[in-house]
């Protein structure tokens, strides 16, 4: 089903994962996970608390490794190379829980993955093009003014915007967001889903893990549900919803 | 706003000079063997502050790498057998190869632990010195248990006493090693050893190779600690394993950054000036036994009333005086378009 999707939406696969499996001692907690998510796409993920999701975003990236299955991330076989070296390549996420450096200011924080990620791909050479760059994306994010503050300053948003700014200064090509709204406002979540539109618009692969259900229907083209490390659902959003395996996993018999 | 790297190599050079010229005025050559400890001290603990402060590995293994320093002079020494090594083997050269010796003992220490965190590195770093100790205790060809003895040349020509010129070494080594604590600091690297000390994960997630950054942190620590070790043999005359070994450096060399503060280069210093000088009195005033003692207190004390070291003591005093304007001037000297 996914693979018609991507070949619909006219793009190569960005994202290719092929049966991939993780077990922590005896408890599984991935299950023959397949997945390929097209670049360009907006892709939700949910799924109940415990259903995988985070280990799925922890494998792709390269923090766990997954005993089974491969992922192919544009075109280079991932299984192997370390989280930096994914990140080099174009994968990028942000924490469920905000993991701000917090001896360093904010413009510090934006500078680390400028300093080692996008320069080691041989672009942004000079120390004026990497402040710059820092300012722009903590424009974007509207935390210029704190520049220079440390993150322990920063409410729950700013820390969230912190938290995106900072995967975007990677300058990736797949963003993925693992609950990058738990916790805030309603209009807070409006200013995190502008920016990961506008990200999008801008030709960023985002994979968004969320709980709030608004928040999932508004950004996602496409769906993913996991329960109990399996994939049950994928596609169209408003379908998928609708799957009578889908209620009962949320809503019980 | 931040001093040129050349430019803060003079002006130490030149601190150095005063440190040399004042200790000279003293006449006594007492200075120079009291000074020599706490310079060791400086580098020591500066060197242990490029692992353990700037990315958070806590090392207690300093001993066993200045150990390594101290052990391959008497090996050279063994080796060339001739009281005149200083001559044939120019001190700065046996400090090279400590360095080197140090330096690829820490890259393989690095390499073995550096997937361990927290507390379970830091048994790690006091089981290589436990097992260097008992190496060294076991090889007869450097004194074995027994120990070793090194014949100081009497004079060095141009500064006299051989203390002196150790001195001048120690204090040449210190500025280097200050130089080196600041440079990293201000760099690339330096970031990048702070996202470490921060949150490794985020760090790797973010494209820093933690694994290499925290192997060139083991290595320039180590080397630097052998470095400081390898003039040990001619300062004491007679290098034994218990001494060599001994817990005050691994102690020290934590207690001093701990005191003097953690994040920047000044921290090691300011610590190893006070605690080292301190020790010094209390050898000359009381005895030698007492130092152990006030290395506790004192760190029980920092760790009460100052966990950030006097560093951050001054930080949060100048930070109370005026938050607010600081705050408001930085940010608006940074923002784009504004007036420098």
């Amino acid at each position: 089903m996914n693979g018609a999707i991507a070949d619909s939406l006219g793009g190569s696969d960005l994202l290719q994962i092929d049966n991939l499996g993780k077990r922590f001692g005896g408890f599984v907690a991935l299950e023959n996970i397949s997945l390929s998510v097209a670049a360009g796409e907006r892709l939700g993920l949910i799924g109940p608390n415990g259903s995988g999701k985070s280990t799925l975003v922890n494998c792709i990236c390269g923090t766990l490794r997954n005993e089974q299955g491969t992922v192919h991330f544009d075109g280079r076989k991932l299984d192997g190379l370390e989280a930096h070296q994914r990140t080099r390549l174009g994968l990028a996420r942000s924490f469920q829980l905000p993991r701000p450096f917090v001896s360093l200011s904010l413009f510090d924080n934006i500078r680390i993955p400028l300093l080692y990620t996008v320069s080691a791909r041989g672009r942004l050479h000079t120390a004026d093009e990497v402040e710059d760059r820092c300012m722009g994306l903590l424009r974007e994010v509207g935390l210029e003014a704190k520049a220079r503050r440390r993150p322990r300053d920063l409410t729950q948003v700013e820390m969230r915007k912190l938290e995106l700014a900072r995967a975007m200064a990677a300058e990736p090509k797949l963003l993925i967001a693992d609950e990058a709204m738990a916790g805030l406002t309603h209009s807070e979540v409006e200013d995190i889903l502008t920016l990961l539109v506008r990200l999008n618009e801008q030709g960023v692969t985002v994979i968004l893990i969320e709980h709030i259900m608004r928040a999932v229907m508004s950004f996602s083209r496409r769906l993913v549900v996991l329960v109990s490390g399996k994939k049950i659902a994928d596609g169209a959003p408003d379908v998928v919803v609708r799957d009578p395996e889908v209620e009962r996993a949320y809503l019980g018999q | 706003m931040i001093v040129r790297t050349p430019v803060f190599l003079i002006i130490c050079l030149a601190v150095g000079a005063v440190v040399f010229g004042l200790s000279l005025e003293v006449g006594n050559d007492y200075v120079f063997f009291a000074g020599y400890v706490i310079l060791q001290y400086v580098v020591l603990s500066t060197a242990w502050n490029i692992l353990g402060g700037y990315c958070g590995y806590v090392n207690f293994g300093t001993a066993a790498f200045f150990a390594l320093g101290a052990y391959s002079t008497v090996a050279i020494y063994k080796l060339i057998g001739d009281n005149d090594l200083p001559h044939i083997m120019p001190m700065p050269v046996l400090m090279l190869v400590g360095g080197v010796v140090s330096g690829i003992v820490g890259f393989g220490m690095g390499y073995l632990t550096l997937r361990l965190r927290g507390a379970f590195f830091s048994i790690a770093t006091l089981a290589l010195a436990v097992v260097l100790q008992t190496l060294v205790v076991n090889w007869d060809y450097v004194g074995g248990s027994r120990g070793a003895y090194v014949i100081r040349p009497e004079e060095m020509p141009f500064i006299g006493s051989y203390v002196r010129y150790l001195f001048l070494m120690m204090l040449l080594l210190a500025i280097a090693a200050i130089a080196i604590a600041r440079l990293i600091e201000h760099s690339k690297l330096g970031y990048g050893f702070a996202t470490i000390r921060d949150d490794e994960l985020a760090a790797e997630a973010l494209g820093v190779p933690t694994l290499r950054l925290k192997l060139i942190a083991t290595t320039i620590s180590g080397a630097l600690m052998g470095m400081a070790g390898a003039p040990f043999p001619y300062y004491i005359g007679y290098l034994q394993p218990d001494s060599t070994f001994a817990l005050d450096y691994a102690v020290n060399s934590i207690a001093m950054p701990l005191i003097g503060g953690t994040t920047s280069w000044v921290g090691p210093l300011i610590g190893a000036v006070l605690l080292g000088t301190l020790q010094q009195v209390a050898t000359v005033t009381i005895s030698s036994a007492v130092n152990l003692l006030i290395v506790g207190c004192l760190l029980v004390g920092f760790v009460i009333i100052a966990p950030n070291g006097i560093i951050g003591l001054v930080h949060t005093f100048l930070q109370r005086r005026d938050e607010d304007f600081v705050g408001r001037r930085r940010v608006d000297a940074d923002a784009p378009g504004a007036v420098p």
